[in-house]
C-alpha cells in the first residue's frame, strides 16, 4: 500500500529542474496586461486630493482605476467587508493600496506606482497596543473572556504568586514566491482566475462579488504556491479582485504580482501579542490559579483576528491542567498591516504564553522547568506511566472522568507526559542539563542553556462550518486515475499524501494517479487549505469518492464471477474476484463497457465538534496533535549573540501518511518557529512605516542557523480519533517546537545571575543582551 | 546595447538596455522561468544562475546582474542543469532522494548554487548555500542532499568554456555609437570627465538595487568588467596592492593568508552570490558607514588610490569619509585601487548583526592593537555602524595607546568610547546597544587575550 510511504514530493522533479510553474510562470497570452497598486505613505487621514496626471502620462500605463471606478463591490475582506480593494477617502495604515495602475509590462505598473500625487490630511496614527488601549480602536464591544472556577480567590489562597508581562513579536510570512494573480476574461462575463491562493473558493467568491456576477461565472484555478505558511489565505484577494476588475474593464488577461518590498508593506503578518499574567502555584511549582490577559495587536481591518485571537485563547493552557482560570483578549485596531493567519493562527502566541509562565515559575521557585511542566501535565488520556511505575490508564476503559481545558473540551488523548519522557531519555536531557550548568562555571564570557518544551495544539477549524471537504475522482477506461480536490498545495505535500491515499484505496501504483490543480469548477464551496486540516479533510473526502468507484466496480466484478462484493480484492494493480484477477485497466474498462459510472464525488465532515465561541465552551476540536523538543543553545554576554547548538524533536503525527513529507514539517516547522522567537524582528518607526521590509532588514533564519544537530523522531501511535488511515494533521504543530528554542536563551540569560530574565520575543542579539542584564540585576 | 554569451551551452547575443537584469530577460525573452524573483535585490538567491568565465564557475544573483556585465561569459540557468538528455545532475538527484523541495520556488537557485559548488568541489555548504534562503524545509534536507551529492562526479556539460577563452576577444562589445566603452583605467578617467553624472558598475550588488527598488536613472554608464587591469590583488614586499574591481570573493582569498580575521569578516559579506559580485572599490566608495571592508581597511592603515584624468591621488582610507553621503572624491575621480602596508598581523574584527550569515552590520568593530612588553604599541579601532561613516574610536584610542594592556586601561577605554560616538537608534539596533556592544568588543579582544572563550560560532552542543 503507497500510504504510509515515504515518497518525495510529487513535484519534486519538476521543482530541481525548474520545470515546475507558479502563477507567474504561466504562459500568459499575448496583450497581458500588468498592475501595480499605489499606495499611502501615510498611517491615517483622509485622501483630500488625488492627482494621477503623471501615473496616466507615464509610458506604457493603459488605464489608472481608483475606488470610484470599480464597477460592483469595493472589498477584498474575508470576514468583515471592512477592507476596500481601493481606499474609499479613508487612509489607514502606511501601505494601503489607493489607486491601480493597469500598464503593459510589471516594470512599467510599478514605476507609474511612484509618480501619483496624493495629498493626505493627516491624523495621529494609532499604531501600538497601549496607543490602541488609550483610544480604545478595538474590535468587538470588549474583551472576550474564557475562564473557568474561581481565578482571583484561588490567586488569593496561592502559596507564592508572580505576575509579568511579556512581549511576542509578529512574524512576516516570507514565502518565497510574492503574492501573485492572473486573469483571464472569457466570454459572456466569465472568469477564469489562476491564484497563489489556500482558499481558491474565498477568491472566486470576491471576484464574483467585485464582478457583480454569480459564483458560477467564476472559476479560480491554483496548481501550487510557492509557500503559504497562511499568508496566502486572505492576502491574494486584493490581487485576483484587481486583476478581474481590470481583465473586464479592458478587455485583456491581467496579472499582478507585488515586487517583494510592496509585498511585505502591504500585506498581514502574524499578530504581535502582550500578554500580562498572574498566576499562583505551590512548592512544587503546580499552579493554582492563573490570570492572563491576551492584547492582540490586529492593524486596520477586521481580516481573520477574531478567531486568531480565539485560537490564542484556546492555547493558553498548552498541555497543562488549570483548575482555575482566567483568559481576557483584547482584540486591537491599530494603523498597521491587518495581521492575518500564519500557521499556528493564534495558538502559538497563547501557548508561548503558558510556557512563559511556566518557565518564571520555576525560575522562581529555583527548580527544573522540566519539573514544573510534568507537575501540571493534563493526567488521563493515553498518557504514560504513572511516577508510581502503574502502567497506563485508559480513562476511556476505566469510566474516569478525563481533565478539560479552561473551554470545557475533555483531553482524551493525551499524550504529552509519555511523550516527554521518552524524549528526555532519547535526547539525553537531564545529563545534558548538568553538564550545560558545569559548562557555564568554567565559562564566565559564553553562556550555553537547554529547555525542553511540549506542543498540544488542537486540530479542526475553530469555525465549525468550515469543517468540511469535497472530492472529485474520474477512473478513466485505462484505468488512469484523475484526482482532484479542494486543497491547495504550498509546499506541505498534501498532493502526495492524498494521491498515497488514492492509489491505497484503488490498490495501484501511485503513477497511475494524476494530480491535478484545485479548481472551484471541479470542487465547489472550499474551505481554506489551513487550520492543519489539509489532509485530513481531503483524505477522507478522496477516500469517499475513490471507495464510491471501488464498490461499483467490485459490485460488477462480484455479479460477473458470483462473489461477494467484499471478495473482490484490489491491490498492487491488480483486481481478484474468487478465481479470476485482472489488471486494474482491464477493470477499468469492463466497468465502463457496462455503462457503470466510472466518476464519483467524495464529501467528509469532521465529527463530534461544537463550539460556542462567545461563551468559550464546547468541543472545537476533533483530537489534538502532540510533539516536544529540547534545544540547547550558547549566548555571549558581551553583545547577546547567540546560536543554536542542538534540537532533539519527538512529534506525533499519528500513524504518519508519508513519513519523510512529515519530517520534512517537522523540520521546517521548528526552523521557522525558532526564527520567529530570534532574529525575525519587525520593526515600524513612530510614523508607522515598517523599516523591515525586505530580506535586507527581515532576517530569516539562513542555512546555518538550522540547529547544527537536528534529530528529529515521529512518534509511534496511531491517533485515537477516525482520521484518514489514523494519521495526524503536521501542518502547524512543529511550527510550536521552536517555543523550546527561546526558553533555551532565556535559561542561558538566567545562568549570568540571581533573577528571572524576563526575556522578551524575539530574542535577538539586543534582547538577549538585555536579558542578562536583568538577571544580573544591572539597572 | 548587444551582450554576446553563452546560454545553457549556446551563444547568443540580447540586445537590452543597459541596465536590464539577466532575470527580467531570462523570464521575459528565452522564456526560462525557472529562474525565480524572490526579492528582486539578491538577498534570496531564488535567482541564483551559474556563470563561468575565466576565473572559473560562480553563482550569481540575476536579480541584479546587468546584462553587459555578462560579455564573454557563460550562464547556465537551472533549465541547463541537468544533462541534455534529461539526466538530472548528481545535486538534483539528492535533492529529491533527501526530500530536499517542499513548495520548490527557491528550489532552482539552491540547485544552481549546489551544482556551482559541486563543480568547484566545495564542501562547506553552511557558507556556500548562506545566500539561498528556504522558509519550508529548515534547510536540514539540503545540506543532507549537497552532501550525498559531495563524491559524485561533476557531469560534463555543466564544464562551461566562456567565450573570452575560445575567441580570445578584448571584450569590447558593440555599443551605442560615439559610446565606446573604455578599456583601461586612463580611458575610464577620460570617459569620466566626459560624462559627469554617470555611473560606474562593478558589481552591481548596490547600483542594481536603484534600478530595481529606486528606479533611478543612472545617466551614462561605463562597465568595469571590461577593464581588467582594475581587478586583481598583487601582494608585493612592501605592500599588497588591492584593484578596486577585485571581488570579495578574490579578496577573501589573499587575506586569508594575510589576515585571517579580514577574511572571517569577508566570510560574513553578504553571501557568496554577493561575493562574487560585490568589489572591494565598491565598498569604499559607495561611503555607506556600514559596509564592512571599510573599517576593517581603516584598521589595517589602508591607503585609498584614487584616479581621475589630472592623475592619481592619494590619501589615508579614513580621510576619505568625509560625512553621512559625503566621500572626499571629486565627481571626475573613481577609485583605482586601495594598498594595505605589508606587516605582521595585529587585526581582529567583529561583526554584529540581527543574523550571521548575509546580514548587515549593527556594528563591525575592527581592531588593530599591537602589544609589545604588556603595553599598547599601536592601535586603531575603527567602527561601521556608529556614527554617520566609517570612523576611529580616537579617544579610546588615545586611553589605550602606550598602557599597559590591562582590564583597566581597557575599561578606561571603553568609556572614553562614549564620547568618541553617538550611534543611531533604527531597526538592526538601538542606540544604547550598539555602543554597549561597541565597547564590549574591546573587551572581547582583551578577553580573548587572556585565553577566554568568547565566539559563539565556536561552540558546540
Amino acid at each position: 500500500m503507497t500510504v504510509a510511504k515515504p515518497l518525495p514530493h510529487d513535484a519534486a522533479h519538476l521543482h530541481v529542474t525548474g520545470a515546475a510553474r507558479y502563477v507567474d510562470d504561466t504562459p500568459a497570452p499575448a496583450g497581458t496586461l500588468h498592475l501595480a497598486f499605489g499606495i499611502s505613505d501615510v498611517a491615517r487621514g483622509q485622501i483630500t486630493a488625488m492627482d494621477l496626471e503623471a501615473v496616466r502620462a507615464a509610458e506604457g500605463v493603459v488605464a489608472v482605476l481608483v475606488a470610484d471606478d470599480l464597477p460592483f463591490a469595493n472589498d477584498v475582506s474575508p470576514s468583515a467587508h471592512d477592507e476596500p480593494l481601493l481606499s474609499d477617502g479613508s487612509v489607514h495604515y502606511l501601505g494601503q493600496p489607493l489607486f491601480l495602475i493597469v500598464a503593459r509590462s510589471h516594470l512599467a505598473a510599478r514605476h507609474a506606482a511612484r509618480l501619483g500625487k496624493v495629498e493626505i490630511a493627516e491624523d495621529d496614527p494609532i499604531l501600538t497596543i497601549d496607543q490602541a488601549l488609550a483610544a480604545g480602536t478595538r474590535f468587538e464591544d470588549g474583551p472576550r473572556i474564557y475562564a473557568r472556577g474561581d481565578a482571583a480567590a484561588a490567586m488569593g489562597g496561592a502559596e507564592h504568586r508572580l505576575t509579568g508581562s511579556f512581549q511576542i513579536g509578529g512574524q512576516e510570512h516570507f514565502y518565497l514566491e510574492g503574492q501573485a494573480a492572473l486573469a483571464l476574461p472569457g466570454e459572456d462575463g466569465d472568469m477564469h482566475v489562476i491564484s497563489s491562493t489556500q482558499h481558491p473558493t474565498e477568491i472566486q467568491h470576491k471576484v464574483a462579488d467585485a464582478l457583480g456576477v454569480p459564483m458560477h461565472a467564476v472559476r479560480c484555478e491554483t496548481r501550487r504556491m510557492g509557500g503559504g505558511f497562511g499568508g496566502k489565505e486572505s492576502q491574494g484577494n486584493a490581487l485576483a479582485v484587481a486583476c478581474a476588475v481590470a481583465a473586464r474593464l479592458t478587455g485583456a488577461p491581467c496579472k499582478m504580482r507585488y515586487d517583494r518590498d510592496d509585498d511585505m508593506v502591504i500585506t498581514g503578518k502574524r499578530h504581535d501579542f502582550r500578554i500580562n499574567y498572574d498566576v499562583g502555584f505551590d512548592d512544587a511549582g503546580r499552579i493554582t490559579a492563573l490570570d492572563v490577559r491576551q492584547y492582540v495587536r490586529c492593524g486596520w481591518a477586521m481580516d481573520l483576528s477574531l478567531p486568531v485571537a480565539d485560537r490564542a485563547m484556546l492555547h493558553a493552557d498548552n498541555a497543562y491542567w488549570l483548575p482555575d482560570v482566567r483568559i481576557e483578549s483584547h482584540r486591537l485596531r491599530t494603523n498597521t498591516q491587518s495581521a492575518t493567519a500564519f500557521r499556528g493562527f493564534g495558538g502559538p502566541q497563547g501557548m508561548l504564553g503558558m510556557e512563559r509562565i511556566v518557565d518564571h515559575v520555576a525560575g522562581h521557585l529555583g527548580l527544573d522547568p522540566l519539573a514544573v511542566r510534568f507537575a501540571n501535565f493534563y493526567q488521563g488520556g493515553l498518557s504514560a506511566p504513572r511516577a508510581d511505575g502503574a502502567p497506563p490508564e485508559d480513562f476511556l476503559k476505566t469510566g474516569k472522568t478525563y481533565q478539560t481545558t479552561p473551554y470545557g473540551q475533555e483531553v482524551d488523548d493525551f499524550i504529552g507526559d509519555a511523550l516527554v519522557a521518552q524524549l528526555r531519555e532519547s535526547a539525553d536531557y537531564d545529563a545534558r542539563r548538568a553538564a550545560v550548568a558545569e559548562w557555564n562555571a568554567a565559562n564566565p564570557v559564553l553562556k550555553k542553556g537547554i529547555a525542553l518544551t511540549p506542543v498540544k495544539f488542537g486540530i479542526s477549524f475553530t469555525l465549525t462550518h468550515l469543517n468540511q471537504a469535497g472530492a472529485l475522482v474520474h477512473v478513466y477506461a485505462d484505468g488512469s486515475i484523475h484526482l482532484n480536490h479542494g486543497g491547495t498545495e504550498m509546499g506541505q505535500g498534501l498532493f502526495q499524501k492524498v494521491a498515497q491515499v488514492a492509489a491505497s484505496r484503488f490498490g495501484v501504483p501511485l503513477e497511475m494517479v494524476k494530480i491535478t490543480a484545485t479548481d472551484t469548477a471541479k470542487v465547489p464551496n472550499t474551505s481554506a487549505t489551513a487550520a492543519s486540516s489539509g489532509s485530513d479533510l481531503n483524505g477522507m473526502a478522496v477516500k469517499a469518492a475513490c471507495d464510491t468507484i471501488r464498490d461499483r466496480m467490485a459490485e460488477h466484478l462480484a455479479q460477473l464471477h458470483q462473489v461477494r462484493p467484499d471478495e473482490v480484492i484490489f491491490a498492487d494493480g491488480r483486481v481478484r474476484a474468487g478465481a479470476e484477477e485482472y489488471s486494474f485497466a482491464d477493470v477499468a474498462e469492463m466497468t465502463y463497457m457496462a455503462r457503470i459510472s466510472l466518476s464519483a464525488t467524495g464529501f467528509y465532515k469532521t465529527p463530534d465538534i461544537k463550539w460556542d465561541r462567545i461563551k468559550g465552551q464546547g468541543r472545537p476540536f476533533f483530537y489534538f496533535a502532540y510533539g516536544a523538543a529540547v534545544t540547547e543553545v550558547v549566548i555571549d554576554t558581551l553583545t547577546g549573540e547567540n546560536w543554536i547548538l542542538r534540537a532533539d524533536i519527538l512529534h506525533d503525527a499519528g500513524a504518519s501518511l508519508n513519513p519523510a513529507l512529515d519530517i520534512g514539517q517537522i523540520e521546517g516547522g521548528y526552523v521557522q518557529g525558532a526564527g520567529w522567537l530570534t532574529t525575525e524582528e519587525l520593526v515600524w518607526d513612530d510614523a508607522g512605516r515598517l523599516r523591515t521590509h525586505a530580506p535586507s532588514t527581515y532576517k530569516i533564519p539562513a542555512c546555518a542557523d538550522r540547529p547544527d544537530v537536528f534529530n528529529v523522531a515521529l512518534w509511534d501511535g496511531e491517533n485515537r480519533a477516525d482520521t484518514i488511515y489514523k494519521s495526524k494533521a503536521v501542518g502547524e504543530p512543529p511550527l510550536m517546537l521552536g517555543i523550546s528554542a527561546f526558553l533555551a536563551l532565556s535559561d542561558a540569560a538566567a545562568a549570568c545571575g540571581p533573577h528571572y530574565p524576563d526575556l522578551q520575543a524575539p530574542a535577538t542579539a539586543e534582547a538577549v543582551l538585555r536579558a542578562v542584564h536583568t538577571a544580573r540585576g544591572d539597572v | 546595447m548587444r551582450t554576446t554569451f553563452l546560454l545553457n551551452g549556446s551563444e547568443i547575443t540580447a540586445d537590452t538596455s543597459p541596465t536590464t537584469t539577466l532575470l527580467d530577460w531570462l523570464r521575459e525573452r528565452p522564456g526560462l522561468t525557472g529562474t525565480k524573483e524572490g526579492c528582486n535585490e539578491g538577498d534570496c538567491g531564488a535567482c541564483s544562475v551559474m556563470v563561468t568565465d575565466a576565473s572559473g564557475a560562480r553563482a550569481l544573483n540575476a536579480c541584479i546582474l546587468f546584462m553587459p556585465q555578462l560579455e564573454g561569459k557563460a550562464i547556465r540557468t537551472v533549465e541547463g542543469i541537468a544533462a541534455p538528455d534529461g539526466t538530472l545532475h548528481p545535486v538534483q538527484q539528492a535533492m529529491i532522494e533527501h526530500h530536499g523541495s517542499q513548495c520548490g520556488f527557491c528550489t532552482p537557485g539552491f540547485i544552481t548554487t549546489m551544482a556551482t559548488a559541486h563543480l568547484n568541489g566545495e564542501t562547506d555548504h553552511d557558507t556556500a548555500l548562506a545566500g539561498n534562503l528556504c522558509r519550508c524545509t529548515g534547510y536540514a534536507p539540503i545540506i543532507r542532499a549537497a552532501k550525498a551529492a559531495e563524491t559524485a562526479p561533476v557531469p560534463d556539460h555543466v564544464n562551461d568554456t566562456p567565450l573570452l577563452l575560445t575567441e580570445n576577444t578584448t571584450g569590447e562589445a558593440p555599443t551605442e555609437p560615439g559610446a565606446e566603452p573604455p578599456t583601461m583605467p586612463e580611458a575610464l578617467a577620460t570617459w569620466m570627465s566626459e560624462n559627469p553624472g554617470g555611473t560606474l558598475i562593478a558589481g552591481a550588488t548596490d547600483v542594481g538595487l536603484w534600478v530595481t527598488k529606486d528606479f533611478r536613472d543612472l545617466g551614462p554608464v561605463a562597465f568595469l568588467n571590461r577593464i581588467p587591469a582594475l581587478s586583481g590583488v598583487e601582494v608585493g614586499v612592501e605592500e599588497i596592492r588591492i584593484g578596486a574591481a577585485t571581488t570579495l570573493t578574490d579578496l577573501h582569498g589573499v587575506m586569508a593568508e594575510h589576515h585571517p580575521a579580514f577574511a572571517e569578516l569577508i566570510r560574513r559579506y553578504g553571501s557568496v552570490q554577493v561575493r562574487n559580485a560585490a568589489t572591494i572599490g565598491g565598498n569604499v566608495a559607495n561611503g555607506s558607514p556600514i559596509g564592512d571592508g571599510s573599517p576593517a581597511l581603516i584598521a589595517l592603515g589602508a591607503t585609498l588610490h584614487l584616479r581621475s584624468v589630472d592623475g592619481v591621488r592619494e590619501m589615508p582610507i579614513e580621510d576619505f569619509f568625509i560625512d553621512y553621503g559625503k566621500q572626499d572624491r571629486a565627481e571626475n575621480e573613481f577609485v583605482e585601487a586601495i594598498t594595505i602596508p605589508r606587516q605582521n598581523d595585529h587585526l581582529r574584527c567583529y561583526k554584529l548583526s540581527k543574523r550571521f550569515d548575509q546580514d548587515i552590520s549593527a556594528v563591525c568593530g575592527c581592531f588593530w592593537i599591537e602589544v609589545e612588553d604588556g603595553e599598547v604599541r599601536e592601535v586603531r579601532l575603527a567602527f561601521g555602524g556608529m556614527a554617520g561613516t566609517p570612523k576611529r574610536a580616537l579617544r579610546a584610542e588615545a586611553a589605550l595607546r602606550g598602557m599597559p594592556w590591562t582590564d583597566a586601561t581597557v575599561a578606561s577605554a571603553m568609556q572614553a568610547m562614549t564620547r568618541d560616538f553617538t550611534p543611531m537608534s533604527d531597526m538592526r539596533a538601538s542606540s544604547q546597544y550598539r555602543m554597549e556592544a561597541a565597547q564590549n568588543m574591546l573587551l572581547r579582544a582583551w578577553l580573548e587575550d587572556q585565553g577566554q572563550a568568547t565566539n559563539v560560532l565556536e561552540v558546540r552542543a
